[in-house]
Formats: structure tokens, sequence, C-alpha cells
């Protein structure tokens, strides 16, 4: 794994011409198979269960999108991948979409050659310190040690960070999740410091919670969400349009439970989106119900939201930004017409 | 290549593949043409794909601001250098584990060889023990195993807080040993400082012209000299005294306990000596093996002829059998001294900021040029094992066998 972006980078060189062509769609639908680019365990967001099949919240965009393609949201061959192998691992097409707690940033979007296609989660850095430190605010912090992973916009925005308040610290560079949480746990690091969703998440799995606080200041904007290779907007629309219909169910109260009455509605937009009225799903080079099948696949947005990373779930993240338009959030679909 | 001459007119096609003077030249040209192709397709292949990703190919990146922080430098850097300086940082930090871990491995190496080959059945076993644990598992698992030892074993700083510390600091509250690396005094310069270093040379000096004298003498007159300890207080004795008598130029910071961590003094990362201890451990025990079969190569009777002279074993080992089994060991010592470099790669599994983990890690990843990165990162290292090469191939035809 360490090696998958030496390794993609030598496919670079060594691949035929299959790097990037505006074919995507059309390579899922042949392998009958959608690979889905995931991070190497994040509970809450993508973590295999007991029995070994990926669960979460980015997990469930990928079930979406195969559900939506394919008929079929176990269709996923997930990939797992490192901070640093993710984006390498998307270019030379080893996945077909990375849905990996990935911020959306200028660079990446521009001169990376990627497109995001929309924002799952809006989220922003933070820090976790062990309450016995005594710590109740990042800005006390000049001269900690702390833990960070490698290879993401963490470490720009720390660096950042304490360049602007004058203060100075000792960076541990950690690849993945759980060595992190390994180093954190045994004091090697005074603070862990990644996106609030991310802490809450490695928090939730410590053997006691409450002895770990995470700091109000949120120091950056993380707006995470599925990324695709620019240049295939066919793809990009699909995975597009399947998260917004997943964002609209919820807006008009479409559930995996009531999916079947809500064909019935009266509404014009949930009959479009379910493929009753018009023909949504054949613009996209799919069949009329690809949104019913995404819908019920894990559900709505909110039901996503509320299984995986929820009040009452063990990372117990609140809705707040990420709540609907309607509720003063920002989750927010154009209209399906 | 001979020219062949012979009748034009004699000459058939089918003679390029059944005449064995066209033969071998046939296939050649077969084999060069048949690789420029593959190289024509690779690079055309790169070309095209980087068209089709709609990147360029430059270096340019390489000037701007790198934006994060590395933990262990040994030029000055801040997240306000560029890239390159970044990457500078990197492969002073890749030589520093080469070289620590070299030294290091052929100390062990060499104690390990030789004490395999002890009569001492518990000691050649213990050896044979060490050898085998090393060889036998990667190395990675060696790396992050230490890692995790030292992670978990030793305090974190915290535990030297407080009336009732858990830890204390050893040699006179002076050296501390936390999971985070090793916090020790650090000399401070002042004013005169230069005197003093000028002294520590100097002994450095007259420990090399004493070492010829007393092999001169040894040599003229038979007489051996302490030499180990006329030596080792050459090391100290004139620099300490020098120090004292100038009223103390050269001082020690000792690190001290802060808020969070210890400040002051020297500091040495964790992952560093997870990383030089697990490839100098590892590779060791592939050296101790090319050092016993140095040994066994040097024929029974030079040990014997040695002894008949009476020389002890410890001199008959040192003066007569490791100079000659050194002409066997050199040349798979170079291939193990590459090995190691190039294994410092790994470092990036404990966060030791090597020039893969800031060229071909921080940097490719924030700058997406995989390629440049890549392309660098092999030029790199290329050079470096070409220098360890030849470094080792003009020691090993100093100590040949010298043919007149």
């Amino acid at each position: 794994m360490k090696y998958t972006h030496m390794l993609a980078g030598a496919a670079l060189l060594a691949l035929g011409a299959t790097g990037v062509s505006a074919q995507t769609l059309q390579q899922v639908k042949d392998a009958g198979v959608l690979k889905c680019g995931t991070n190497t365990g994040l509970a809450g967001f993508a973590a295999p269960n007991a029995d070994g099949v990926w669960e979460g919240f980015d997990i469930a965009i990928c079930r979406a999108i195969a559900a939506a393609v394919l008929s079929d949201p176990m269709a996923v061959d997930f990939v797992p991948t490192t901070g640093e192998t993710r984006f390498t691992a998307l270019a030379s097409s080893e996945i077909d979409v990375l849905v990996r707690n990935s911020t959306w940033t200028f660079t990446r979007d521009v001169d990376l050659k990627f497109t995001f296609t929309n924002v799952n989660y809006y989220d922003g850095q933070g820090f976790m310190v062990p309450s016995a430190l005594g710590v109740s605010s990042a800005m006390e912090l000049d001269g900690a040690t702390i833990c960070i992973q490698t290879g993401t916009t963490t470490e720009l925005n720390l660096a950042d960070f304490f360049k602007q308040h004058s203060m100075s610290y000792q960076p541990v560079p950690i690849q993945t999740n759980a060595e992190a949480d390994q180093q954190f746990l045994a004091g090697a690091c005074d603070a862990y410091t990644t996106d609030v969703s991310g802490l809450a998440a490695s928090r939730a799995t410590y053997e006691t919670p409450g002895d770990y606080i995470i700091l109000p200041e949120v120091i950056s904007k993380e707006p995470l969400g599925p990324v695709v290779r620019q240049g295939d907007d066919e793809w990009a629309d699909v995975v597009r349009w399947t998260y917004n219909a997943l964002v609209a169910a919820e807006e008009y109260g479409v559930t995996s439970e009531n999916i079947e009455e809500m064909v019935n509605s009266e509404n014009p937009e949930v009959r479009r989106l379910l493929g009753v009225e018009g023909d949504l799903g054949a613009m996209l080079g799919l069949d009329a119900e690809w949104a019913r099948r995404a819908i019920a696949a894990g559900g709505n947005y909110g039901e996503i939201f509320a299984a995986t990373i929820g009040e009452g779930t063990a990372s117990n993240l609140e809705r707040g930004l990420n709540a609907l338009w309607t509720d003063g959030g920002l989750q927010y679909s154009p209209p399906f017409r | 290549m001979t020219s062949v001459d012979f009748p034009a007119e004699n000459f058939r096609l089918s003679m390029l593949i059944y005449d064995t003077r066209y033969r071998s030249l046939t296939i050649q040209a077969i084999a060069v043409i048949l690789f420029m192709l593959a190289a024509a397709w690779l690079v055309n292949n790169t070309v095209q794909n980087l068209a089709a990703l709609g990147k360029d190919f430059n270096f340019g990146f390489l000037g701007s601001r790198a934006g994060y922080d590395i933990n262990q430098t040994l030029i000055s850097y801040t997240n306000d250098s560029s890239h390159a300086r970044a990457a500078l940082v990197g492969a002073l930090n890749t030589l520093l584990v080469a070289v620590l871990g070299c030294t290091f491995a052929t100390i062990l190496g060499v104690v390990f060889g030789v004490l395999r080959l002890s009569s001492n059945w518990i000691v050649a076993r213990l050896a044979g023990v060490y050898v085998e644990m090393f060889r036998n598992v990667p190395v990675l698992l060696w790396i992050f195993t230490i890692m995790a030892v030292i992670t978990e074993i030793a305090p974190a700083p915290s535990a030297f807080r407080g009336d009732n510390a858990t830890s204390s600091m050893l040699f006179a509250d002076s050296v501390a040993i936390t999971n985070r690396g090793i916090y020790m005094p650090w000399p401070v310069w002042g004013d005169g400082w230069q005197i003093v270093v000028g002294t520590f040379i100097l002994s450095l000096i007259a420990i090399l012209l004493f070492g010829r004298y007393a092999r001169k003498r040894q040599e003229d007159t038979g007489d051996i000299l302490p030499t180990f300890w006329i030596k080792l207080g050459l090391f100290f004795i004139p620099t300490i005294l020098i120090d004292v008598l100038m009223g103390g130029p050269v001082t020690f910071e000792f690190p001290v306990l802060e808020r969070f961590n210890f400040e002051g003094g020297g500091f040495v990362d964790k992952a560093l000596i997870a990383l030089v201890l697990a490839l100098s451990l590892y590779t060791g025990a592939f050296i101790a093996e090319n050092v016993r079969a140095g040994i066994l190569a040097i024929s029974k009777g030079q040990t014997e002829a040695a002894s008949a002279l009476g020389l002890r074993p410890n001199r008959t080992m040192s003066l007569v059998i490791l100079p000659q089994a050194l002409r066997v060991i050199i040349p798979p010592l170079i291939s193990q001294y590459l090995n190691l470099t190039k294994n410092s790669s790994l470092a990036i599994a404990v966060g030791y900021m090597d020039i893969r983990a800031t060229l071909g890690g921080i940097t490719m990843n924030q700058t997406g040029r995989e390629l440049e990165c890549m392309l660098l990162l092999m030029g790199f290292y290329l050079v470096i094992s070409l220098a360890i090469s030849s470094l080792m191939n003009w020691y090993n035809s100093s100590v040949a066998l010298k043919e007149r």
C-alpha cells in the first residue's frame, strides 16, 4: 500500500493510453463493479464492520453510486488509500471515484486536474488533547508536539496557524489514522490534529473517550467531497447527481422506507426524481429508476448521516453546517428538472 | 567486430541466421531494435498520458514555497523555504541515516560474524540466533516493531513532571529518554570556542600520529604500547583542560522540562533512532554472514601458524585473519551498504522525514508532480548508490592482494 503511488507513478509510464478517457461510466458498466477509493479505516466514515463489510458515511456514497449505475449497492470494490496515495490512485485510474474525506481546494481542482462533484461533509480542522494536559484552547499549544497525518491539507493549515500566532510546535508526521491513534494514546504527542469529524471518529474508538477533549478552535475550512478525474464530465455528472438525489430526497421527505409510496407522490419534482415522469435517467446514460435505487441503498442524506456519524452513534456529530438549507445548513441540491 | 572479407555474390539473406559468422550480429541487432522500440513506446506513452491528463512536465514547482514543517533538520528550514530546500533537507536526512546505519551495521556485523565462529557454544549460538532472526524477517516489520517498542515502553515527557514523577533523567539530570526521542546536553559556543575546537582537532591529529609511531615502534622493537588508553586520554584530556583553563567558552546547555516538552539542549527524534536501529540490526545480520564467510575463507593453517608464533587469539584475529578476510568481505559489503541506503526510504513508515517523505511524499502530494518527483528521487538514489559503490571499490582495491 505504501508503494501504491510509486506503482501508480510507474503505471503512468507503463500503462497503455487508458489514463484518462471520457468513458468511466462505460468502463464501470462493463466491469460490473465500481472501484471506490476510500480511507484505510476511519470509524463512522469508512471502516469494515465485524463481518468485513465496509460501512460508513463515505461508503454509503459509493454504495449509492453503485446502486444507481449497476443496480447493486454491493457491487463496489473498496480500495483503501492513504492521504498520500489517494490522488495518484485516482489519476492512474486505479479507482473510479474517490470518497475519502478529501478537501476541495483550488490546486487539487485546477492543478491536479480533478473534479470535486459535491461537498458531502462541511468540516474544519481542529485539535484533540487529553483533558489531563489542562489545555482549553489551541492558543495554549505553544511548544507542543503535534501528531499530524501526512499528505493532507492538514499539515499546511497547521503550519499556517502556528505561524500566524507566532507559536512553535514539533510535528510528528503519521501515515494513517490508526498509527496516529497509537502515538497519541501513548503520549508521544501532546495533541492530535485533523478534521473535527475525524477527531470525533477516532475518539469514539478509544477505551475512555471522556478523557480527551476537542479544542474549540476550528482553524480551517474543509469541504470534503467525492472526487473524479477532470475531463470526464459524463461520469462527474453521474456522481454529482447521485449525491444530489440523496440530498433532494431528504428535502422532499423521500426515505428508504417510504420510497415505494412516494412513487405515487403528487409533487412533480419527486416524480421526476424517482423516474415516474420525464427521462432524467436517460440523459445521464442510466435507466429511469437510477435515483430510486440510490436512495433505497442506504436511505437519503439525513438517514445516512444519522446511521453512520450522527447523534447517538459513536462519533456523535451534530448536523451543524451539514443540515439541509431549509434547516439553516449548507446542504442544498439544485433542482431536478 | 572483425570485418569479414568474402565475395559478395556468395551472400544470401538466409546466412544472417544460418551462418555462425553473422548470427550473433543479427541477434544483437534485433535485441537493440527491440530495446529501442520498448523505450520509445514507454516515452511516447508517458507523453500521451501526460497530455491526456492535461499535465505538463516542468520542475518549476521546486522554487515555490513548501508551506509545511519538518521535525528534524540538519540545515535551517522553515515552512517559507522552497520545495527544493525541503528536498535538500530530506536528502541530508537520508544521508544521515545511511551514514549512521552503515557505521553501526558494520560494527554489529563484524562483532557477530566473529562471535558466530566462537568456540564458546553459547556465544556462537546466541550470535546465530541474532543473525537468523534479523535476516529472515522483512526490515519494514523490524522498523515498525522497534518504533512501537520505543513508543510504548519509553515514558512520555509528562512522566518526568511533578514531585512523584515516575521517570527521572539519566546522568545527573542531563539526558532524558522519552517516547518522543532523546533529549541531551548540547554544546553552546561562547567566546573563544575556536581555540577549544582547534585543540580538539590537534588531539585528533596527535592520536593519528601516535598510532603511526606505536606501529613503527612495534615493528622496530616488538614492544606493544597500550594504544587504546593513550588514544582515549588524548581524545578527552587536552580539550577539557583547555576549556577549563579558558574559563569554559564551550558550555553545555541542558534540556529542561517545560510546558509540553523538554526544551533546550539537543534532541534526537525517536523515528531516527528506530530507523537507524532497525536498519543497522537488519543489515548487520547480513554483514555478519559476510564476515563469517570471509574468515572461513582463510585457511586454518594461517591461524595455526600465528599461534605457533605465540600470538594470542585476539591478535591472531586482528593482525592475521581479518586483514586477509577483508578481501573476501568488502565486495559483498558494498551491496549491503547500498541495500541499507535504499532501505532507508522506508523512513516514511515511522514519520522520519527523509527525501522520500519530503520530495516523494508531501511535496509530491501537494504539487501533484508525480513524474518529476519520482525521476528526481530515482536520480538521487542512483547518484548516492554509485558514489558509495565507487568509494568502496576504491577501498577494495587498496586492500586487494597486490600482484606485482
